[in-house]
């Protein structure tokens, strides 16, 4: 990050955060407005972060890159496309017709929303290796940097994944890029829910090259991803012993884009029955745990570690049902008045308003927007 | 090194034995007499972790056989204001258990039961003293490992995994810790019950556990924790080739790693640690060779022979003088015996050894090696080196007498400048051993001002009271002030150039 006074965007955001700060205005971090609807209802005075533009450093050969944080995701990935590399957690960019751009790399960030692949190889969090902030006494701190093993004090750049920007704004991130895999091969089986998680954790447990699965509607996918070599083993071995054909490579494509960036059929779907008062959950779970039966349209991605449920059942129904196998309820689109997020223990919550407090003592950055309370 | 002086130095005897009366009686309430120890000849066994040049004698030791025992020895100190400092198997390097002066150490050594190993989840639950290799023995028989292997798997323990975020020779393709876990239980400086993370991929609010892993035990105690477990790769063969210059080694490393592929382990050692190890374990080394790289490739027998042949492709092409890839086993091991005996080999050929641990960008490989062979005539002290090439963490081994004071001297300095210099290439102090006591001065380079009361700031959310491990890691305004050296400002030119070179 270049110091303030030699970048004229960042002296304007901290100039902005200055003001707020002054007057207790609280402040909306914006970057391409695509996740409003995500975490509790938005509120206060827009502050965007596009201007804060660019890469600031791609060196390919160290699997760096070092981006502003109102970088369009799109840019970010065309530049590492370039390079033969990408972002591996496949992170949802939620373009649309009247906003092509989508998301920015700083809501990317602030999220922590991955994609299909999360399972297998990590989610944001893990990519992260450095990030600059703008905190809430107008400070701009780095912490992590750009090396693959970093020790040097507290890991507060990973603490930013997933945060909703009630920290600080991010300005900049430095994120662990990895080659694209030279070999992809998509496979579907017919299956149902529990034989579907039962032959994903027994498959877990081999070295196959599995990158993705996706199961709905009596139908399992599966996206290996690897050595061309390790790939047509595996694929021709998981044919024949469940029964499984391969998937059209366009076809696939489509669906897993599709599937990364909720526009597939089962999401086009929820949105629907969101929009006449169902609500479309994310529900964490151990990959093993076994099937929820809860009403509703189910989509189980990540192995069985997420699943996606649209559902009318009262939200301590669906959030019993995650905290039964260990796991948390997220409501990812429609009705919050249980809260968007599951509720903290004790203790994990005082470090949370203390985190707040430090970072954050006026509660200018996003207030309210992770749990109403902080 | 820049590690402080003994704090017992400064203390008057009369006031420590009244306070260790007091701590002796309130825990002597809560845990039974042997596991209390106190007496001189007791204590002297935890006054240093695996940096022993930093040495400090506990107040009190508290071995903790239950869970309701830690959360009353926290609870009791933390009413008593006492200072507390968990430690496993100690052999962290960097004196991040090393003892509080007027503090009690508690040893998590008795929890060291395996609770679980699920092998349809691949993940066991363990608990905080179990060592490191222990967790990928009991997963053997289900084809599973745990993949972070630090060099000290065979005794270090998965509670200072975490408390480091241990890295090990296979992290650039496996991860880190950090990237193997699922979650940590343990209780918090009052003695609260505590969980950070879940058995799901991920759990509501901020992520905590991204920040208690590598904290350093200075955020909350762990007592458990729930790891990833990997399907054991079929196969894995490695390619040693030798290289007549350093900055052609330098750019190899590189290279491979442009061409896409990311190895299993890709590991250098330059001549004089070759010589050292040679010597040690007999494993046919190239003794010529300016620097020699181990780069293994894992996984099916049709990845890893396509693997193999484009690493040899790329290595060639870098100019390697002599390649030799492993046939079986035995060979791949032998190949990397000599890795893995860095260390012992370096204490036979000098009296004390220092280890240090910085990470650059890998393209700068061959820039701090011609940096530290210049060092090497400042300071008049020998130097080995091995990295984790492909991850640029780098572990320069200062030869010297600890028992010549000015020796000792030099290669305090020594470290510091490989240290400074790093952070000046764009790199960190501490890639995987953590800052302990040991780099706390560096951090000054590191972080400004305002970044380190950052730090503090996080460790008041999670410990308003600064009781677990306090003095560690994150050195203080005044402790700076007296370093006297800048800080480096990060980022504001990328790769600023330095007069040293």
């Amino acid at each position: 990050m270049s110091a303030p006074d030699q970048d004229p965007a960042l002296a304007h955001l901290i100039e902005q955060v200055q003001a707020a700060r002054a007057s207790r205005t609280p402040l909306q971090i914006v970057g391409g407005h695509t996740k409003a609807f995500y975490g509790e209802p938005p509120q206060g005075q827009l502050l965007d972060v596009r201007p804060l533009r660019g890469i600031s450093s791609y060196e390919p050969s160290e699997l760096v890159c070092t981006v502003r944080a109102g970088t369009p995701l799109a840019e970010l990935e065309a530049a590492l496309a370039e390079k033969g590399q990408c972002l591996p957690f496949e992170p949802p960019r939620f373009a649309s017709p009247g906003n092509l751009a989508g998301g920015t790399v700083g809501g990317m960030v602030a999220a922590g929303l991955a994609g299909p692949s999360r399972a297998a190889v990590g989610g944001v969090r893990d990519y992260v290796l450095g990030a600059t902030l703008l905190n809430g006494h107008g400070q701009v701190l780095s912490f992590g940097g750009q090396v693959m093993k970093n020790v040097a004090g507290y890991d507060v750049s990973r603490l930013l994944a997933g945060s909703m920007g009630v920290l600080g704004l991010i300005c900049e991130v430095s994120l662990k890029v990895l080659p694209v895999a030279p070999a992809t091969t998509t496979l579907r089986f017919e299956l149902d829910e529990a034989q579907a998680l039962q032959q994903l954790n027994a498959w877990g447990g081999q070295p196959l090259p599995i990158q993705a699965s996706a199961w709905w509607s009596g139908t399992l996918v599966l996206r290996l991803s690897g050595a061309a070599a390790a790939v047509h083993s595996a694929s021709q071995r998981l044919c024949k012993e469940a029964g499984g054909e391969v998937v059209d490579a366009a076809m696939a494509a489509g669906f897993w884009l599709g599937l990364r960036d909720h526009t597939d059929e089962f999401f086009a779907g929820a949105q629907q029955a969101v929009a006449v008062g169902a609500t479309l959950w994310r529900l964490s779970v151990p990959q093993t745990a076994p099937p929820l039966r809860l009403s509703g349209e189910q989509l189980i991605e990540w192995g069985g570690g997420q699943r996606w449920v649209v559902t009318t059942s009262p939200a301590a129904t669906v959030r019993e049902a995650a905290a039964k196998v260990g796991g948390h309820a997220t409501v990812f689109r429609g009705n919050k008045a249980g809260g968007a997020l599951a509720p903290l223990s004790a203790p994990l919550q005082r470090i949370h308003r203390a985190l707040k407090a430090e970072f954050d003592p006026d509660r200018i950055f996003n207030p309210g927007r992770l749990y109403a309370d902080l | 090194m820049n590690a402080p002086l003994p704090a017992a130095a400064g203390i008057d005897p009369a006031q420590r034995a009244q306070r260790q009366a007091q701590v002796v009686a309130a825990l002597s309430a809560v845990l039974p007499g042997h596991a209390l120890l106190y007496r001189r000849e007791d204590t002297v066994p935890y006054e240093c972790d695996g940096l022993t040049a930093y040495r400090e004698l506990p107040l009190v030791v508290a071995l903790p056989e239950t869970e309701e025992q830690v959360a009353a020895v926290l609870r009791t100190c933390h009413g008593l204001g006492v200072p507390v400092v968990a430690r496993g198997a100690g052999t962290g390097l960097s004196g991040g258990a090393m003892p509080h002066a007027l503090g009690v150490t508690m040893s998590l050594a008795k929890f060291n039961r395996i609770l679980k190993i699920d092998a349809l989840a691949r993940t066991a639950t363990v608990q905080c003293g179990v060592r490191n290799l222990a967790i990928s023995e009991a997963a053997a028989p289900y084809g599973l490992y745990y993949a972070p292997d630090p060099s000290s798997q065979i005794a270090c323990t998965i509670g200072g995994n975490v408390a480091e975020n241990s890295g090990g020779v296979h992290c650039l393709k496996y991860g880190l810790t950090l990237h193997n876990l699922l979650r940590v239980r343990g209780f918090t400086a009052e003695g609260e019950p505590v969980e950070f993370g879940s058995e799901a991929l991920d759990a509501p609010g901020l992520d905590l556990l991204a920040v208690v892993v590598g904290s350093e035990g200075m955020l909350a105690v762990t007592l458990e924790v729930t790891v990833k477990l990997c399907p054991k790769p079929q196969l894995a063969r490695c390619i040693m080739a030798s290289f007549d210059d350093v900055r052609k080694a330098g750019d190899a490393v590189a290279a491979v790693i442009a061409a896409g592929i990311i190895p299993a382990g890709l590991e250098m050692m330059d001549k004089p640690m070759t010589a050292a190890v040679e010597d040690f374990v007999h494993a046919g080394y190239d003794l010529d060779a300016a620097a020699i790289l181990l780069c293994e490739s894992d996984g099916t027998p049709e990845e890893v022979a396509e693997e193999i042949d484009r690493m040899l492709a790329v290595l060639q092409g870098c100019g390697a003088s002599r390649v030799a890839v492993s046939e079986n086993e035995a060979q791949r091991l032998r190949f990397w015996s000599g890795r893995k005996n860095a260390f012992p080999a370096s204490g036979r050929i000098s009296p004390d050894y220092m280890c240090m641990d910085s990470t650059i960008p890998r393209k700068r490989l061959a820039d701090i090696l011609i940096a530290i062979a210049q060092m090497e005539e400042k300071y008049a002290l020998r130097c080995c080196n091995v990295f984790h090439a492909g991850d640029g963490n780098l572990h320069p081994l200062i030869l010297f007498d600890a028992n010549d004071p000015d020796q000792m001297h030099r290669a305090e300095l020594f470290g510091a400048d490989i240290l400074e210099t790093s952070v000046a290439l764009g790199g960190t102090v501490t890639g995987e051993h953590g800052v302990g006591v040991e780099k706390l001065s560096s951090m000054c380079v590191q972080f400004s001002p305002d970044e380190r009361e950052a730090m503090f700031a996080v460790k008041r959310a999670f410990d308003a009271d600064g009781g677990l491990n306090p003095g560690k890691v994150i050195p203080t305004l005044h402790r700076c002030a007296e370093y006297g050296r800048m800080h480096v400002k990060k980022g504001l030119l990328p790769f600023p150039e330095l007069e040293r070179f």
